[in-house]
């Protein structure tokens, strides 16, 4: 990505917010977790995570039997969710952080890192993820948000946050906040990658249009007032021509085509929710979605990744128009 | 030259970035090839195998059937590094701290042995100064890392350090053309490890 030698802007804001924290801690609020040796949660060490990630799959798993199915079929990493999105959407009710008991039996039975999510503004639930050990924190939009108005400052983690976003107003806005990884929010539990697609244009259409107005002093602050964000940001993003993390798609992925699609949009790589285990095939699908994101660019080996699926398997999905406006879950946390 | 960075998952563009700063620095002309398949194993002088996931790197060589055909050259002396992920890749013995014994494709191909997330998981993942023999002083970023615990035949290490919980490890091991890196250069901006590399593509 080249962008890590890049990030001093996003070193100096963490280095306000984590002496924030020190100093909390100082006054008794002994909150950080023990880091043996060297310098830990660093933003290279945050935003470097994620980097390793790149050309791999992500994918939510609700036990530990889906865990091991995830790893062998070649996962980046597992998502360790109560309920996938599909059944978040289904069952209703307030849909909080998995069990603490399930992600620890997941943690000490792979190698592969693990990720859970926590509810938007959810700080007390992002420090147990963190002191459970979890190596990537999903602030997600698919759990009922408790903070209307603000995220979490997650700044002050040693781990890494990934956020959701659907335009770059929004992934600015996370950044701004501590997120060492975006992805799109798509319209999670339905199957189907519209949400996605839209998200992935939106994002890159607007880092192009930055990116040939990076001259242009005046419109890049006006860019970022709009934006509520600072405008050192606002310049990172258009000297860079990319976000300065990692930018994973999500939502609605549910078939090796739409992984090598998003692939093809521009994604760092993918995140599938219920499209694997709410597939009959999930074993071959997901060693499948593994192959279409690595080899996105080769259409012998998509179509290859697309012969190890049976379309009558895959999740039926949703239309993402048949759903009220209070359904959608993509309008959380903005 | 040309300078192969394996690109089937991981950190391979900050290879890439910071293997174009090397070549800059040695004043040598070059380029950096992505590679995906085994056509492009042919016309490279040496090969860049990134951080990533092991597993998922191993089982993508397996499948696109790489594996034993990378494993051979770069026995048969095509210059290679292997960082975090890479070393993994390379290194004859694997095991992982939590899990014991793992049944992941390997090339092993370096008289090493590594501990897979010796360190712990990612909040304890840590950046530090390493001295590298002979070499000076680099900054070098740990990232759910392994650990070099067991060299022998022609493998010595570079690099090592004294941790409080798992005792004396090497960070940074070479055996004739190959160098295992326990840690990121490239995410730290080092071009060090690239140099070395391209100083044993024109020996």
């Amino acid at each position: 990505m080249g962008w890590l030698s890049r990030t001093g802007y996003l070193e100096a804001l963490s280095r306000f917010f984590y002496d924030l924290a020190e100093l909390s801690d100082s006054m008794g609020l002994k909150r950080q977790p023990p880091c043996p040796i060297g310098s830990c949660g660093t933003v290279k060490v945050k935003v470097g995570l994620p980097s390793m990630l790149v050309g791999g799959v992500i994918m939510d798993v609700t036990s530990v039997e889906q865990a091991e199915i995830a790893e062998d079929a070649g996962a980046v990493g597992v998502m360790v969710l109560d309920k996938l999105p599909y059944d978040v959407r289904r069952s209703g009710g307030v849909a909080r952080m998995a069990d603490v008991k399930v992600i620890e039996e997941v943690m000490s039975s792979i190698t592969i890192p693990v990720s859970a999510k926590c509810r938007i503004g959810h700080y007390m639930e992002a420090v147990i993820l963190e002191r459970a050990g979890v190596d990537l924190i999903d602030e997600s939009e698919v759990l009922t948000p408790v903070d209307e108005a603000h995220h979490i400052n997650k700044w002050v983690f040693k781990v890494p946050f990934v956020n959701g976003a659907r335009e770059l107003p929004e992934a600015l806005r996370r950044i701004s906040e501590g997120a060492s990884m975006i992805r799109t929010k798509g319209e999670a539990g339905t199957g189907n990658v519209a949400e996605a697609v839209r998200h992935m244009k939106a994002l890159n259409n607007d880092i192009r249009f930055l990116a040939s107005r990076r001259g242009d002093e005046e419109f890049l602050r006006d860019y970022a007032r709009n934006a509520k964000v600072s405008y050192e940001l606002v310049k990172l993003v258009a000297d860079l021509g990319r976000l300065p993390v990692v930018n994973f798609a999500a939502g609605g992925i549910a078939t090796p085509a739409d992984a090598a699609l998003m692939m093809w949009l521009g994604s760092d790589g993918v995140f599938v929710g219920s499209g694997i285990f709410k597939s009959g095939d999930a074993r071959a699908r997901a060693e499948a979605i593994v192959l279409a994101t690595s080899k996105w660019d080769d259409p012998e080996a998509v179509l290859e990744a697309q012969r190890m699926v049976v379309e009558k398997s895959a999740m039926t999905g949703i239309d993402v128009k048949t759903l009220k406006p209070e359904e959608l879950l993509q309008v959380r946390g903005v | 030259m040309r300078i192969g960075v394996l690109a089937l998952q991981g950190d391979y563009m900050d290879h890439v970035e910071i293997t174009r700063k090397a070549l800059q620095t040695k004043k040598v002309s070059g380029g950096v090839v992505l590679v995906k398949d085994k056509d492009s194993l042919k016309s490279i002088d040496a090969i860049i195998i990134p951080g990533g996931e092991s597993t998922v790197i191993g089982r993508l060589l397996e499948r696109t059937g790489m594996l034993e055909e990378l494993g051979s050259i770069i026995a048969g002396g095509l210059p290679a590094l292997g960082t975090c992920a890479g070393a993994i890749l390379m290194a004859k013995k694997v095991r992982d701290k939590v899990a014991g014994e793992v049944k992941q494709p390997i090339m092993g191909v370096m008289s090493i042995g590594v501990l897979r997330n010796a360190f712990g998981r990612q909040r304890e993942s840590f950046e530090m100064e390493l001295e590298v023999g002979g070499y000076g002083r680099i900054r070098a970023a740990f990232i759910r890392a392994p650990a070099i615990v067991e060299l022998w035949g022609d493998a010595r290490e570079l690099s090592w350090f004294e941790h409080p919980e798992i005792g004396r490890v090497a960070a940074l091991a070479v055996e004739g053309s190959m160098i295992a890196s326990a840690f990121h250069p490239e995410i730290t901006g080092e071009t060090l490890l690239h140099e070395i590399l391209i100083d044993m593509v024109k020996r």
